[in-house]
C-alpha cells in the first residue's frame, strides 16, 4: 500500500543485536504509512551526512499557543522541492499522560488508533519532559488529532516560554517510601497553571516535579525549577520482624559495612540491646537476640540509605510532608545548577495544603483555572521580575547576586 | 465561504491517575510496607493489610510504533492483568496481583524480544533525547546511540550485578536535555560557529543572542553592509548556546562534532548530596551508526566500576572514594588539561585542603 522503500544502508545496521529496534518499528510502519518511508530516507540522509536536517516553525492547534513541536525538512531537491515530500512536514503532539504513567491497555490502544488514523504511528513513552510523544504529523492533521485525544480525556503538553509537563514518581501508588500523595499534588499544581502552559507568556520554560521522598526519583533537584521532595520530620519507624529476617539473610559484614558504615551523619550505632538508649529522638530495633541498631534521628538528615538497604525494617516517619527547592536548572548560560531549599518541611495532607502553594504570579491557586479567585493571601511571587528573555529563576537570581 | 466552525479545546489538563491504577495499587494507595525483588526485572510490593502485587519491568526502544504498543497491550491483557505503567528510563512495567502469573509473563515478553530487568543494581535504559529523528539543534542521534549501548549492555540490563543501579543519559547537544547520571554521553563542539551573515540581520534577534552567550564572546557587527554578530574566537568555548535561538550561527559539523563522556551525576540524596557528573573524555568520534569508539569507553568505565566498587556505592561515592586519579589509573583512560575545571565555579572543585592519596 505505501511507496517503495528508500535504501537505508545505516539504518540496517541498527536492527540487529538484542536490544528492542526502533528501525525495526520505522520500517514495520513504512509498510502502510508513507510518511514513515519519507522519515527512513530522511533519517538515512542524517546519518549519511552526520547532521541534522529538521527546522522548526509554527503550528498549533485553536485556542492553545504551545504543545506541539513544528519539524519541516529542510532536505530539499535542486527545484526547492523537498526530497522527501510525505515526510516534508513531521510535527510532535506532546500529551500530559496521569500522574506516575499509568495506563489501562484499553487507553493506549485507543491512542494507537488515533495515531494511526492522523499521525504516522511512531509514539514515545515518553519524553524527557514526561509527555506522550505522538511523533509525525502533517500540519493539516494536528487539529484533528488533537481533537479526537482531547475526546478521550487527554490535554496538550507544554513547549516553548511556558510551564511544562510535569512528572511525579510512582509514589504511594506502590512505594513505601512515598512522603506524600505526588499524584495529587502533580495534578493540583500543574492544572492550576495550564494558562501559563497553553498560553506561553514567561521568560522561559518552567518546570515543575514532584518525587515522594528523597531518592528523588524524578531527578527533580537538578531538572526542575520547583522540585517538590517527599521528607518526614519524626522517627524513622521500624519493624523487628523484617529487621531480624534480613539480618537473618545478610549478615553482620553487611550490617556493618552497607548500613552503619554508609550513614553520611554517623547517626547509626550497633548496640547491645540493654544499652540502647531510651530517649525521644531515638529510634532503635533488634537484629537478633542481643544487638540492636540505634538511630539518632536528631543526627539524621533523612538521606533514605539505611532505608533503601533495609525495606521494611526501617521506613521512614509518620510527621510527612515535602521539601520545595527552587532554581534547579541544566546547562545553558550559567552552567547546570541544582535546586536550593526555599521550604524545609510544608505539609501536603489536607486540600488546604496543596492549596496554600505560593503562586509566583500572586493568584490564589485555590481556584479551577477557568474560575480564579482571591480566596486566601499567597505570597506574593509578583514581586519578583524575571527579565524578559530567556531568563530562568535561577539564572535572574544569579545575575541579581553578582 | 463561511469557515467551519472549529472545535474549542477542553482544557482538562494532567488526568486523575486513578481510574488508570491496578485495583491492587487503588485498594492500597499510601499503605505499602515493603519491597524485595525476587529476581531481576521483579518488584515485590507487600502492604500493611498483607495485599501484594508483583511488577515485571522489560525494556523498550522508547520510540515504538503502534505495532509494538498493540503487542505489549496484548501480553498486558493475556499474560498481565490489562494494566501498565511507564517508568522514567521509559522501561514499561506489568503489575499483576498473582505470584502465579509472573513467570508466564517474563517467558512471553522475553519470547517476543522485550528484555526483563532494569530493576535494583543493574543497568537500567537510557534516558535520552530526539537526536536526528526529530530534534532542530542535535548534533548526533539519540536512539540510534542508545540502540547501539543498550546492545552492549544488555546482559547489565538483564543481572543485578553492578554495586548500585546505574542510570545512564545521552544528549544529542551540550544543552543535555538527557540530564543528570551516573554515565552520561554528550555530544560535544570542539569549533565556534559558522555565521551566515546573509540570513542573520532576517532570522535572529540580535541582542537575545549577545546576551545569550555565556562568556560574552558575541558582538554586533556589520559585515558586507549587513546588520549582522561576530564571535570572539579567543574567547568563544564552543557551547553551542547561540545555535538555538540563532540557527545562521551554525555550531554543528559532521566532522567536528566529537563525542564526550561524563560520569558521577547522581540525583539521589542517599549517602552523599547530589551531585553533577564530571567530563571524563572527549573527542570521541561521532561515528554513526554505530558509535562502536563511544560504547568502548562506556563499556570500560562500567566494568571497571563493577569489579572496583562496593556494594552500594553509586558511580559518584565510588569515585569519592577512591579520588579522580586512581579513576583514571584504573580505567586507564588519559587525563588531558581539557578535563580540568577552569570556569569561574571551578574554585569550588579544587582541591582546597591537604587531603591527598598516595
Amino acid at each position: 500500500m505505501a511507496k517503495p522503500m528508500h535504501p537505508t544502508p545505516n539504518l540496517d545496521q541498527l536492527e540487529s543485536g538484542p536490544w528492542p529496534s526502533f528501525v525495526t518499528g520505522l520500517k514495520r510502519l513504512a509498510k502502510d504509512h508513507d510518511n514513515v518511508v519519507d522519515l527512513l530516507g530522511h533519517l538515512e540522509h542524517c546519518y549519511k551526512t552526520r547532521s541534522g536536517h529538521w527546522k522548526g516553525g509554527t503550528v498549533g492547534v485553536v485556542g492553545y499557543g504551545g504543545g506541539v513541536i513544528p519539524r519541516f525538512t529542510e532536505i530539499k531537491n535542486k527545484d526547492g522541492s523537498p526530497t522527501f515530500p510525505d515526510a516534508a512536514e513531521f510535527h510532535t503532539l506532546r500529551i500530559m499522560p496521569p500522574a506516575g504513567m499509568h495506563y489501562d491497555t484499553a487507553t493506549l490502544r485507543k491512542f494507537c488508533e488515533v495515531w494511526e488514523k492522523h499521525g504516522s504511528g511512531l509514539i514515545a513513552l515518553h519524553g524527557q519532559s514526561g509527555d506522550i510523544m505522538l511523533q509525525g504529523c502533517s500540519t493539516e492533521n494536528v487539529q484533528k488529532a488533537f481533537d479526537e485525544i482531547n475526546d478521550l480525556g487527554f490535554d496538550m503538553g507544554g513547549a516553548g516560554p511556558a510551564v511544562r509537563t510535569s512528572m511525579s514518581c510512582v509514589g504511594a501508588a506502590r512505594c513505601e517510601q512515598s512522603c506524600y500523595d505526588e499524584a495529587k499534588a502533580h495534578q493540583r499544581v500543574l492544572n492550576d497553571f495550564l494558562d501559563d502552559m497553553h498560553r506561553p507568556a514567561l521568560p522561559y520554560k518552567f518546570k515543575f516535579k514532584f518525587s515522594g521522598c528523597p531518592n528523588d526519583c524524578m531527578n527533580s533537584i537538578q531538572r526542575s525549577d520547583m522540585a517538590v521532595i517527599g521528607t518526614w520530620r519524626d522517627n524513622i519507624r521500624t519493624d523487628e520482624a523484617l529487621a531480624k529476617k534480613w539480618f537473618a539473610k545478610h549478615g553482620m559484614n553487611e550490617l556493618v559495612n552497607d548500613v552503619i558504615g554508609m550513614c553520611p551523619t554517623r547517626a547509626i550505632q550497633l548496640k547491645a540491646a540493654k544499652d540502647v538508649s531510651k530517649d525521644a529522638g531515638i529510634s532503635s530495633v533488634a537484629v537478633n537476640d542481643s544487638q540492636c541498631l540505634e538511630i539518632n534521628n536528631k543526627d539524621c538528615v533523612r538521606c533514605m540509605h539505611c532505608i533503601n538497604v533495609m525495606t521494611g525494617a526501617l521506613a521512614a516517619g509518620k510527621d510527612k510532608g515535602a521539601t520545595i527547592l527552587v532554581g534547579g536548572k541544566s546547562q545553558l548560560k550559567i552552567g547546570a545548577l541544582m535546586g536550593i531549599v526555599t521550604v524545609p518541611f510544608m505539609k501536603l495532607e489536607t486540600d488546604e495544603d496543596l492549596t496554600s502553594w505560593p503562586n509566583w504570579d500572586g493568584r490564589s491557586s485555590n481556584s479551577s483555572p477557568t474560575t480564579r479567585s482571591s480566596t486566601s493571601a499567597p505570597v506574593k511571587w509578583s514581586s519578583v521580575s524575571a527579565s524578559p528573555t530567556s531568563s530562568k529563576v535561577s539564572v535572574w537570581r544569579s545575575i541579581r547576586a553578582w | 465561504m463561511a469557515q467551519p466552525q472549529m472545535r474549542r479545546a477542553i482544557e482538562c489538563g494532567v488526568p486523575d491517575n486513578k481510574p488508570f491504577l491496578h485495583p491492587k495499587l487503588a485498594k492500597n494507595y499510601g499503605n505499602w510496607k515493603y519491597h524485595d525483588r525476587p529476581r531481576p526485572g521483579v518488584l515485590h510490593h507487600v502492604s500493611h493489610d498483607g495485599d501484594e502485587v508483583w511488577s515485571v519491568r522489560a525494556g523498550t526502544a522508547r520510540q515504538m510504533d503502534v505495532w509494538t504498543i498493540r503487542q505489549l497491550c496484548d501480553i498486558a491483557d493475556k499474560f498481565g492483568e490489562g494494566r501498565v505503567r511507564f517508568t522514567i528510563r521509559s522501561n514499561i512495567e506489568f503489575i499483576v496481583g498473582d505470584e502465579k502469573k509472573v513467570a508466564p509473563l517474563i517467558a512471553e515478553l522475553e519470547k517476543n524480544g522485550y528484555p526483563v530487568g532494569g530493576t535494583g543494581n543493574s543497568v537500567s535504559m537510557v534516558a535520552h533525547t530526539q537526536g536526528w529523528l526529530h530534534c532542530d539543534i542535535p548534533g548526533t542521534d539519540a536512539s540510534g546511540v542508545v540502540k547501539s549501548m543498550m546492545d552492549e549492555l544488555y546482559e547489565e540490563f538483564k543481572h543485578e550485578e553492578m554495586p548500585n543501579r546505574v542510570r545512564l543519559s545521552t544528549s544529542c547537544c551540550s544543552i543535555n536535555c538527557g540530564g543528570q547520571a551516573d554515565l552520561a554521553v554528550i555530544v560535544q563542539y570542539t569549533k565556534p560557529p559558522k555565521i551566515n551573515h546573509d540570513m542573520v540581520s532576517m532570522v535572529c534577534e540580535r541582542p537575545t543572542v549577545v546576551a545569550r552567550c555565556p562568556v560574552a564572546a558575541i558582538r554586533p557587527a556589520l559585515v558586507n553592509g549587513k546588520p549582522s554578530l561576530e564571535v570572539d574566537e579567543r574567547k568563544c568555548m564552543c557551547c553551542g548556546a547561540c545555535y538555538p535561538p540563532c540557527p545562521p550561527m551554525q555550531i554543528n559539523d559532521p566532522e567536528f562534532n566529537r563525542i564526550s563522556i561524563w560520569v558521577g551525576g547522581k540525583n539521589s540524596n542517599a549517602r552523599s548530596r547530589p551531585t553533577f557528573m564530571k567530563m571524563v573524555a572527549s573527542d570521541l568520534p561521532n561515528n554513526a551508526p554505530r558509535w562502536p569508539e563511544v560504547n568502548a569507553v562506556v563499556k570500560n568505565i562500567l566494568m571497571t566500576y563493577k569489579a572496583d566498587a562496593r556494594p552500594w556505592e553509586r558511580m559518584a561515592d565510588w569515585i569519592d572514594r577512591i579520588g579522580w586519579p586512581r579513576f583514571f589509573e584504573k580505567t586507564g583512560l588519559p587525563f588531558t588539561k581539557y578535563l580540568i575545571d577552569d570556569w569561574r565555579g571551578s574554585r569550588k572543585s579544587l582541591n582546597a585542603s591537604t587531603h591527598i592519596r598516595f
